[in-house]
């Protein structure tokens, strides 16, 4: 038996599911075997994700690694999975960033410590499944399913005002994947299948387009988010725990635009052309409006969550500015590259909001406070740590020779082909990014300590520093060779590009 | 040896960053002399490479390289690659980039004895010294924009040194905010060039840039822009936030606040001349946009000249400095503007060494003072400190432009290119480059008669501890000397008539103000000669040094008298014209009150309060509403059941009779 006949797919969703569910019943009796335990199963997934990544075929647009069984006969609905060129990086960034949030509760967490690892893992098996997901309702179920642990997650170990952000959560995204929902059954009844790929195909009127892309577009837009229905995010980072927030903003946001990816663009292609002016609008106010907001945030959490819708708008902005390049200058080489430098967004957005957050973690459980009034000349006391901080902020402000600059870069280069106001108004990121991270790592890490207990704060210890060590790695490795992650999705995106820049209406 | 030069280059760049890991990462380990002996090999290694490399281009007569080193990444069909291109340009750059720095590097042993952060200062610099060599010797705009903005994280780093200092977090915050400022502008004349030429590969660039010469394009309303002149904008943008031009002057002065040798590396000579450089290596494109050359031109004649203004009224000793490096800026720019690239690079070059001279030599002044810095208090330490008096005072004629100094003979060159130079704007620069010289001659020498001459302001007590700085700080001084004085007469016949820069500097026919003035040009001795025939520079610069041998020699309560007397304008040009106010006001605060406004009253009240937290209440009242329906009263149920079905009888009927 070779690798590639494993089923690969399924030992990605289901090994952390199982040993999420193992680690519930060992229980919290036995804390140490449970908490390596956990490490085990998250390292093992990371592992299959990269065999998954030396077995995937580069060359090749479609879905590879497809396994296939009946599920709901009644309803032909399948248990139906697949990966491409845009689902592979994102499964890696999932698997990755679960052994980050499982060392992150090492010594963090002293509460339920085997329900957390509990559903950490059965999150990350539920993310993996929306990401490989091929029939409408499979995704749907997985889809919803995620709300599950997420919601426990910061309901029972988050911070003081948990259940109005737990609620607000659960509402808007629920609210928002009701329309999926109908959307998917509408499309199940014209197309007699739930299969995805067979979506991609069906001929659809530009109403019942423009309809369900309003549908999908409330599921998705939540979720990644955009302005303005973005209000949900800085409240649940707020009150969810570090692991929490690290695994909302690395992963739970790409849903959203996986989601664009596959289901708006390639269903409702006409649709997203006639939205793709308001799309590109609402991307520019994310970028700009939300770059305002979290320059005055006072809040460590708040800012960063604000900082992350703000990277969103690259991500819808690279999805929805192919059709205005396309127009402008009739060649889908800038499409491409927009959409490319969103996906390549995404996935670097993946590890730097992970390290933001992990960075206020490690000062809020030593001081307890998220705000940036109570810091102050962090440095003096904890020079290691500041200079991780210091690699990570730049990051998020987009320097280049790290990943945090290269979407940007191929966003705001792309969308210059479209029009010169759009590249100036997404160009604004440079000055706001700057401004938001550098003021919020002025007064929080540099200048003299203001009170006795900063001068008293011990530097990271070597669990922290590693974390730090591998989140430096690999936005470091990207930012200099982005090259990787770009082979992998190409053949896919240019397939995509080639489908959506197609009209797909009749009558 | 020559055979494998590709690893040589490889070797310069990379010699500083493995130094600079070692000492940032291991620092604690190899201690502090570990720390400064290996950047300072590293960086010896990069500079006498350089050298080498130098040798190879400018004797030898070896081919332009220009070879890619691996791809960055492919989208879209387009490849970004990662590359050197290696002429006299960029040679040059290197050799002085390298050069300055090494000397920088064994000077920051003395200056910066006593700190504890040493290790963390040599990888800094270091670093930088890496990231500047990736600027200049990219052949590609997206690795120039790389080296641009990772000079720019150094410098910040560097800037907020001492990171306890408020004013230096400060400082540092605002100079990357201002840069970031001009990339912004850098980064959209990149998109314009990538648009246009579906590359960022120098070469193909420049091969095809004829093709668009005439383009025009549409982005405010219908009115046609020519396509060069809104990317040579764009561009020139990004080299007014590096370059320090007006209104992007104002992070430089406030980044004195940085560690003095660092002023002398990165804001003197080597750093802020990046946008100097990039313009020349961008010579083709600016050439075919005459707008783009009178903007330059004009924003560089303000700076050469209202920076000058600037410097006479400042007691700190660094910060005169600062502003005369403002104003040389100016000069440089507007020698882009004339189109006279090579006189750019030349005075880049001289000032490269003559300022480092004069910042090592204020921050010998200041470690021997004990971290004083204003002039006030100096006076008279020319009998402590004989070599940093005299160093100080060939790099003051070089700035001056003392006939036969090295700077004598680029600013003559850039003064003589303004005047040959009919571009629209050129007569307010040839004008505002003459008053410059007497203005720069005044603030030079105010700084050396206050800090060396005349009485001792200092107190006794810290007057009988005065000595001369260590080896460590006078050796690079006089190695810095030696340039200042005399490589201006060396470089000027083949750098500015010559064929020195081959093929990287392009200029077209109608603007070749140099190739005139080459035509009057019989060697050192001839330059030399006309400007004593044509006086004028030489009269307003004996002036300058005259006013300021009267103000701070003969007669030093006379400043004092004028300052009374016409206090206003004093107050302006110490307000340094209200630039940070303004900035303060308008952009600091207005920013912080848009984000505000649009957090509190966009987000909270609107989107939240109204929206979400209102469809919510809707919920709430609609169904308060509606439960008071549910009665559980039986005889309420059954004359609802009985109203319904005479309203769905009545629509029957309605139907039928229909």
């Amino acid at each position: 038996m070779t690798l590639s006949n494993l089923p690969l797919l399924s030992m990605l969703i289901w090994t952390p599911i199982l040993g999420g569910v193992w680690a519930l019943i060992a229980g919290d009796r036995q804390e140490e075997t449970v908490k390596f335990f956990s490490f085990g199963v998250a390292v093992l997934t990371f592992i299959f994700s990269v065999i998954l990544y030396c077995e995937f075929d580069t060359t090749y647009a479609g879905m590879q690694f497809v396994e296939e069984t009946r599920w709901i006969s009644a309803f032909d609905i399948k248990y139906h999975l697949g990966v491409d060129g845009i689902a592979l990086p994102l499964i890696m960034l999932t698997t990755f960033t679960t052994i980050l949030v499982i060392l992150a509760a090492w010594e963090v967490i002293y509460e339920r410590i085997s329900y957390y690892m509990c559903a950490f893992l059965i999150l990350t098996g539920l993310m993996n499944a929306v990401f490989m997901a091929l029939d409408a309702i499979l995704f749907y179920v997985f889809w919803e399913a995620m709300l599950i642990p997420m919601f426990l997650i910061i309901g029972i170990w988050g911070g003081s005002n948990r259940v109005y952000a737990t609620i607000k959560f659960f509402l808007y995204t629920f609210l928002g994947s009701v329309f999926m929902l109908v959307a998917f059954l509408y499309l199940a009844s014209v197309a007699g299948s739930f299969n995805i790929e067979a979506l991609h195909d069906v001929p659809l009127n530009l109403t019942a387009q423009k309809l369900i892309f309003v549908a999908f577009f409330l599921a998705f837009a939540v979720k990644i988010p955009m302005w303005p229905v973005h209000t949900w995010l800085p409240d649940a980072h707020v009150e969810a725990p570090t692991g929490g927030s690290v695994i909302l903003a690395a992963v739970m946001l790409k849903m959203g635009g996986y989601g664009f990816l596959r289901f708006s663009l390639p269903i409702t292609p006409d649709a997203s052309l006639y939205f793709s002016d308001a799309m590109i609008a609402l991307s520019l106010i994310a970028i700009v409006y939300i770059g305002f907001v979290a320059l005055v945030q006072e809040d460590m959490k708040k800012l960063i969550a604000y900082s992350s819708i703000s990277h969103m708008g690259f991500v819808t902005l690279g999805f929805f500015i192919p059709f205005s390049i396309f127009a402008a200058t009739g060649s889908s080489s800038g499409a491409i590259m927009g959409m490319e430098g969103a996906m390549m967004q995404m996935i670097s957005h993946g590890f730097i909001s992970a390290a933001m957050f992990l960075c206020v973690g490690v000062m809020y459980d030593r001081i307890h406070s998220r705000m940036i009034k109570d810091y102050g000349g962090v440095v003096n006391s904890m020079p290691i740590f500041a200079a991780f901080m210091m690699l990570f902020v730049m990051a998020n402000s987009g320097l280049p020779g790290t990943s945090g600059f290269v979407g940007e870069f191929l966003v705001i280069l792309s969308s210059y082909q479209a029009s010169f106001w759009i590249a100036f108004a997404a160009a604004l990121t440079l000055i706001l990014g700057a401004a938001y991270s550098l003021w919020m790592y002025k007064r929080v890490i540099f200048g003299d300590v203001i009170k006795t207990d900063i001068s008293e704060l011990k530097d990271i210890n070597s669990r922290e520093g590693f974390i730090f060590v591998l989140l430096a790695i690999v936005v470091l490795t990207f930012g200099i060779w982005p090259a990787p992650i770009f082979d992998i999705m190409h053949v896919t995106v240019e397939q995509l590009i080639e489908h959506v820049l197609q009209h797909k209406v009749i009558g | 040896m020559f055979e494998n030069m590709e690893n040589i280059y490889l070797i310069i760049v990379l010699a500083p960053l493995v130094g600079s890991l070692i000492a940032g990462l291991f620092g604690k380990i190899i201690g502090r002399s570990g720390a400064h002996w290996v950047t300072i090999i590293g960086v010896a290694i990069s500079s006498i490479l350089s050298m080498v490399a130098y040798k190879h281009h400018m004797f030898d007569g070896a081919e332009v390289y220009n070879q890619t080193l691996y791809l960055w990444l492919s989208s879209g069909g387009i490849d970004f690659e990662i590359g050197f291109l290696i002429d006299p340009l960029s040679v040059t750059m290197m050799v002085v980039v390298t050069f300055v720095s090494w000397m920088i590097h064994i000077y920051t042993i003395g200056y910066m004895h006593d700190d504890p952060g040493y290790q963390r200062f040599f990888s800094y610099i270091s670093m930088f010294t890496f990231a500047m060599l990736m600027l200049v010797m990219s052949n590609n705009f997206l690795q120039l924009f790389f080296g641009w903005e990772a000079v720019g994280v150094v410098s910040y780093l560097l800037i907020g040194f001492w990171y306890k200092k408020e004013t230096a977090i400060f400082a540092n915050m605002k100079a990357f905010l201002v840069n970031r400022i001009g990339d912004f502008g850098f980064l959209l004349g990149i998109a314009a060039v990538l648009m246009t030429f579906h590359t960022l590969d120098y070469a193909t660039v420049f091969a095809n840039v004829g093709d668009h010469a005439e383009t025009t394009v549409m982005i405010l309303g219908d009115e046609p822009w020519s396509l060069m002149s809104v990317i040579c904008i764009c561009l020139f943008i990004g080299a007014m936030g590096k370059s320090a031009q007006v209104p992007l002057h104002v992070w430089l002065p406030d980044s004195m606040e940085g560690p003095t040798p660092i002023s002398a590396l990165i804001h003197a000579a080597t750093m802020v001349t990046a946008g100097i450089f990039m313009v020349s290596r961008m010579s083709p494109l600016f050439e075919l946009s005459e707008t783009a050359l009178s903007f330059i031109l004009i924003i560089g004649s303000i700076t050469a000249l209202f920076m000058g203004f600037l410097g006479l009224v400042q007691n700190d000793i660094k910060r005169v400095v600062a502003y005369s490096t403002l104003s040389q800026l100016g000069y440089m720019t507007v020698a882009l503007g004339a189109s006279a690239y090579s006189a750019a690079m030349f005075h880049l070059v001289t000032h490269a060494f003559f300022k480092a001279l004069l910042f090592l030599a204020a921050g010998s002044v200041i470690i021997v003072m004990h971290h004083e810095q204003d002039m006030r208090k100096m006076g008279g330490l020319y009998k402590m400190m004989p070599i940093t008096w005299l160093t100080c005072f060939i790099g003051t004629l070089a700035l001056i432009g003392f006939p036969g100094t090295s700077g004598f003979f680029s600013k003559d060159a850039i003064i003589e290119a303004v005047h040959h130079s009919s571009l629209y704007g050129s007569d307010f620069a040839y004008y505002s480059v003459l008053i410059g010289v007497f203005i720069t001659a005044l603030y030079s020498f105010r700084l050396l008669f206050m800090t060396f001459h005349g009485e001792q302001r200092m107190s006794t007590k810290t007057w009988k501890h005065l000595h001369e700085a260590p080896a460590v700080v006078t050796v690079p001084l006089s190695v810095l000397a030696i340039p200042s004085l005399i490589l201006g007469a060396f470089l000027i016949g083949p750098m500015l008539f010559g064929d020195y820069f081959g093929n990287s500097i392009y200029v077209a026919y109608s603007h070749d103000v140099l190739s005139e003035m080459g035509q009057d040009y019989h060697g050192i001795g001839g330059f030399l000669l006309h400007a004593f025939k044509h006086p004028l520079v030489l009269i307003l610069m004996s002036s300058g040094i005259f006013v300021a041998w009267l103000c701070y020699i003969k007669f030093p309560e006379f400043p004092e008298k004028l300052v009374s007397k016409i206090g206003f304008i004093h107050k302006i040009l110490l307000n340094k014209y209200g630039f940070d106010d303004f900035n303060q006001l308008v952009f600091a605060r207005g920013t912080r009150e848009i984000g505000q406004v649009l957090w509190k009253i966009g987000d909270e009240k609107i989107i939240d309060g109204f929206f979400v937290n209102g469809a919510a209440r809707s919920v709430q009242i609609i169904s308060n509403i509606v439960r008071n329906v549910q009665t559980g009263y039986l005889y309420h149920y059954a004359f609802a059941i009985i109203v319904g079905l005479l309203v769905l009888l009545g629509v029957f009927v309605h139907g039928i009779l229909n």
